[in-house]
């Protein structure tokens, strides 16, 4: 089968340092015009890899009608410059693109909403600028409204507007456009968490609808629920492509900022003392040594240390925080405060290199980054090492828990907690809390 | 397929078509066209001219037109007044220095008069150029997150300029009834000179718009360059005072074509001919000049604005 979107070899380079505008004077304006033939010359025969960059390099992949195409990366890696260049916002500096079918773009909600300008106008204005013609605006004008739920400001200025509101009048806009090719970017990361819960209604939708779709999202989350396929772009190249589920885990194990471990090899330098020196700690999770976490996976903090007075009476304890350095909780091996069993909690111990490993549970810890802090302590109470940010990881969302729900959690930490409801009468008013107590 | 052979036999049946319009709830292409529908390529370095495409985008620039019109009015208190009063002070001040205390000539018609059928199209114009200088960078939100020919918002910063034209004509033609000045048929030509001086201005604003994307100098410049053109052009004294062995200079520019012309048309005078093609093959020339350079600038619009 043909594809609807064909890509070949599309690069994009910038110029690094590009002369923002606006800060050229005028004497480099005459003499710019001047010497423009000149200049251009001279850039030819300058070695052009020395002050540009490439955005995009390389890229091919095709997209079948009806797709949905998830685009992941880091900052940087190039996917707004893709999506703008599939926009035609942006024009590739080599390669090739064919679409065999309407495009339209959602590089932002509200796009040419003027604040001066009312609600009902700011529909006409946004639907035009996102190019639905006037008779398509006119029909769905009053579904938009029925959206976005503000029928009652409709005539009033969008700069009275609360930014919410704003925001669900720009979504509905959005939502209601229907070309062939659509191309998302990360517009789901605005709004109160409802409103986001029903933008990612409304996307899974349009993705049901048969559309063909490129998303774009640091939401981990709600690329695995919305997209079957992703491709993962890494510094401009393309280094995966295939099931959502498959290129999420390559993107959490491959791109390691922070390898999840910490290890000192001289017992004179590390922290501690002349009583117990720390020798590694790291994050173990997945099976593997890590940075990267699946939330739904145990993380086994890992703690190694050298006892150097024989006798001491060892215990051993972490902090964990969250990205804000706010302490999330502390634990230790202390018997009364272990799920499990340490013998070596406070007993004598020989000299020698000890491991100590804490396990906190998957599906406790909410969404982002967390930082360790190791301690060994002797007789409870006298602390020896004190590791602080020791180590650094990162909980990813793998989708598990977004089926419904594709918004920011609320907390630090997201446990999974028992729910259940139910029916307690059949009748409505005061008479039926008396039955039902 | 089959499912669409079933959806068009149910379609002529009647109500159960409707039934099953909500389970494809979106035009769907059943099948791709042969030819891309859009081609992305790194662009030649003299691209084409696409006249068809910009006439695909016509409904964009008319929002675009009653964007500017709308706002520009909805923020100022006295709203349309303005555009009555600036050309109509403007005027007054002329009329008092130059034509009283002065005393240029005015080729027999009432100084204030004559001023006013000059700030006619100069006004026009100057606001025109200056307006679509700065439409690029005002609005670059637009060009770096939706893809349309660029060319539409200067075009839009010009067309806006049109309402206040209007009004100001009919203020002339109160002014024309207070002086007692008839139009003659040579009113059938106003239209030339008006579409001449729209082309003018669009070529000025295609050319400053795109060099103000990369140095914001040139809309800080051009309400400077504007107050010394206005005074090179036969706005406030008639091209007959300008000296005969320089009027061949002094026709060059097509401000004076348009000007002069504007009266001619206004108060029954005879045209200047040769004048008009000059002006003519000028603001051609310019305004092909100025929409290959926009062509090949708008490329990098939205990586530099």
């Amino acid at each position: 089968m043909k594809p609807i979107i064909r890509v070949e070899g599309l690069s994009k380079q910038y110029q690094v340092g590009a002369r923002k505008a606006g800060d050229t004077s005028l004497s480099e304006t005459i003499t710019g015009a001047l010497g423009a033939p000149l200049r251009v010359m001279r850039r030819r025969f300058k070695d052009p890899a020395a002050e540009t960059v490439w955005a995009l390099k390389d890229v091919d992949f095709e997209v079948h009608s009806g797709e949905v195409v998830g685009v992941i990366g880091r900052n940087g890696a190039g996917k707004s410059t893709l999506l703008k260049i599939l926009s035609r916002i942006t024009e590739p500096t080599t390669g090739r693109a064919e679409l065999y079918g309407r495009v339209g773009s959602l590089l932002e909600v509200g796009t040419g909403f003027h604040p001066e300008l009312t609600g009902r106008e700011n529909v006409f204005l946004n639907g035009a600028v996102m190019g639905m013609r006037r008779g398509e605006i006119q029909r769905k004008f009053d579904e938009i409204v029925a959206f976005a739920e503000i029928d009652r400001f409709l005539d009033t200025p969008v700069k009275r507007y609360s930014s919410g509101m704003y925001m669900r009048l720009a979504f509905a806009v959005a939502a209601h456009l229907d070309p062939e090719i659509l191309l998302v970017d990360e517009v789901l990361a605005v709004g109160d968490a409802a409103f986001q819960a029903k933008c990612l209604d409304k996307m899974g939708e349009v993705a049901k609808g048969g559309r063909t779709v490129i998303y774009i999202s640091h939401n981990l989350g709600s690329l695995a629920t919305l997209c079957q396929r992703a491709i993962l772009l890494v510094e401009g190249r393309k280094c995966g492509e295939g099931p959502t589920v498959e290129i999420i885990n390559q993107y959490i194990s491959g791109g390691r900022e922070v390898s999840g471990e910490r290890i000192w090899l001289d017992p004179q330098s590390a922290p501690g003392n002349e009583k117990i020196r720390l020798h590694s700690v790291r994050i173990v999770s997945g099976g593997e040594v890590t940075a990267e976490v699946d939330i739904q996976n145990d993380v086994r903090v890992e703690i190694e240390f050298w006892n150097l007075r024989p006798g001491a009476r060892i215990m051993t304890s972490i902090h964990l925080l969250d990205k804000m350095r706010v302490g999330v909780l502390s634990s230790a091996n202390m018997h009364s405060a272990n799920l499990a069993h340490d013998e070596w909690f406070n007993q004598p111990h020989p000299e020698g290199l000890y491991r100590t490993v804490c396990t906190i549970p998957g599906n406790f810890l909410n969404e982002g980054r967390y930082h360790i802090n190791a301690l060994v302590l002797t007789d409870v109470m006298n602390i020896e090492v004190f590791a602080e940010e020791a180590v650094t990881f990162t909980v990813h969302e793998s989708g598990a828990m977004r089926k419904e729900f594709g918004g920011h959690w609320l907390g630090v930490v997201r446990p999974r907690l028992a729910w259940q409801s139910e029916r307690l009468n059949d009748a409505v008013g005061p008479h039926s809390l008396e039955q039902a107590s | 397929m089959t499912k669409n052979n079933s959806a068009s036999a149910l379609e002529s049946i009647g109500p159960t078509a409707v039934g099953n319009q909500h389970a494809v709830p979106y035009n769907l292409p059943h099948h791709l066209p042969d030819e891309p529908l859009v081609i992305i390529e790194p662009s030649q370095s003299w691209p084409r001219l696409d006249f068809r495409e910009v006439w695909t985008y016509r409904e964009l620039l008319y929002f675009l037109v009653w964007r500017d019109i709308k706002v520009r009015y909805k923020q100022t208190a006295l709203g349309v007044v303005w555009v009555v009063m600036q050309p109509l002070l403007t005027t007054l001040l002329f009329t008092l220095i130059l034509g009283r205390l002065v005393g240029i000539a005015s080729d027999g018609i009432p100084y204030a008069l004559f001023v006013y059928a000059g700030m006619l199209p100069w006004t026009f114009f100057a606001s025109a150029v200056t307006s679509s200088s700065n439409s690029l960078v005002g609005n670059s939100h637009l060009i770096t997150k939706v893809y349309f020919p660029r060319v539409l918002i200067p075009v839009a910063a010009i067309a806006a300029r049109l309402l206040d034209l209007a009004v100001a004509f009919a203020v002339l033609i109160v002014l024309m009834v207070y002086y007692r000045v008839a139009m003659g048929p040579g009113i059938l030509m106003l239209p030339v000179y008006v579409a001449l001086v729209m082309l003018f201005a669009l070529a000025l604003g295609m050319l400053s718009s795109a060099l103000n994307v990369k140095y914001r100098d040139v809309a800080v410049m051009i309400p400077f360059l504007f107050q010394l053109w206005m005074f090179a052009s036969p706005v406030v004294y008639p091209s007959s005072l300008v000296p005969g062995k320089w009027r061949w200079l002094y026709e060059l520019n097509p401000m004076a074509g348009i000007i002069e012309g504007f009266r001619s048309a206004l108060f029954g005078r005879g045209f200047d001919w040769p004048g008009l093609a000059t002006s003519t093959i000028i603001i051609l020339v310019m305004l092909v000049g100025a929409s290959f350079l926009f062509r090949r600038m708008q490329s990098s619009f939205a990586d530099i604005v």
